[in-house]
């Protein structure tokens, strides 16, 4: 089973990136950017007997190790 | 005082740690791999040093974070035992849960490496004993995500305890606005845990030991904790 996790950062937590990355499209020109955040992308391939296991699993892997819960969020897509 | 340095693959700052800790101690202090299990007998002080860990993959710190000794140290510092994480360090003992809160992205992008002066917030804890309080010290940092940032709960409540250990401050002791190198809230360089058993911060006083390297500031940590 394919699936993919994204993580960002919860709103209010400054992300420098975002801002460098956000001013160098103001730069080339792009228009119309009111803002840009980064976030992480996973895909993963999970072995599990239906969704509702794999979710379990991808929930303890997103709580344990792929986002900070400090500071992101995590969302999980199947 | 019995020490242990933990090594993980991409540390890198084992060595300048180990020598701090024989200088004030008088004792080679074991140096131990991140998949061990236990820690020595008897250990008194568990030391995280500074480094890249894996990389930095993911989040600086969280796969050193989640590694099979911090078991053993989480439950040393829960008997109350000392640990001392240093810049990587420090980023690895907020992955683990052992301090609160997290180490972002430099504010300004930038990695920096230099001189920085710190104002001891308390001396009566085990790691500052030697040194006097407010007293302004001059320690190098070298780091490119040393901006510590907590929710306001958890910053009101470093504050309100008084778990901040060291804060960034210029050579006079003016602490804000360009004194601190990388947007740190409340200009945090280093913070305690609860009972004050656990000191993280993102300078590095083991290479301040030593008149040839021009300060031996950092000295002062390594003789507290010989004599805690």
């Amino acid at each position: 089973m394919k699936a993919r996790i994204t993580v960002t950062l919860k709103s209010g937590v400054l992300d420098p990136q975002g801002k460098a990355i956000e001013s160098a499209l103001a730069a080339l020109g792009v228009p119309g950017v009111a803002s840009l955040r980064q976030g992480k992308v996973f895909d993963v391939e999970i072995a599990a007997a239906d969704k509702d296991g794999a979710r379990a699993s991808l929930t303890t892997a997103c709580e344990k190790l792929l986002a900070n819960t400090v500071i992101e969020n995590y969302a999980i897509e199947l | 005082m019995k020490a242990a340095v933990i090594v993980f693959p991409g540390s890198n700052r084992e060595g300048d740690m180990a020598r701090a800790l024989r200088q004030a101690t008088g004792a080679q202090p074991a140096m131990l791999w991140h998949d061990d299990h236990e820690l020595p007998a008897g250990v008194d002080l568990v030391v995280l040093p500074g480094g890249f860990s894996h990389g930095d993959y993911l989040r600086c710190g969280a796969i050193a974070g989640r590694a099979a000794i911090m078991d053993a140290v989480r439950a040393h510092a829960a008997r109350g035992g000392l640990v001392l994480g240093v810049c990587n360090g420090f980023q690895i003992l907020c992955e683990s849960g052992l301090l609160p809160g997290v180490l972002m992205r430099n504010a300004n992008l930038r990695f920096v490496c230099k001189m920085q002066h710190l104002r001891v917030e308390r001396n009566d804890t085990a790691f500052t004993s030697h040194y006097a309080k407010s007293q302004i010290v001059e320690v190098a940092i070298a780091h490119g995500e040393g901006n510590y940032e907590d929710d306001d709960e958890g910053i009101a409540r470093l504050e309100g305890e008084g778990l901040v250990a060291f804060r960034y401050c210029d050579g006079s002791g003016h602490i804000g606005g360009a004194a601190n190198p990388n947007g740190s809230r409340n200009d945090i360089a280093g913070i305690y845990s609860a009972r004050r058993n656990v000191l993280g911060l993102m300078p590095h006083p083991e290479n301040l030991i030593d008149p040839l390297v021009g300060g031996i500031d950092g000295r002062a940590l390594f003789e507290s904790l010989a004599t805690a």
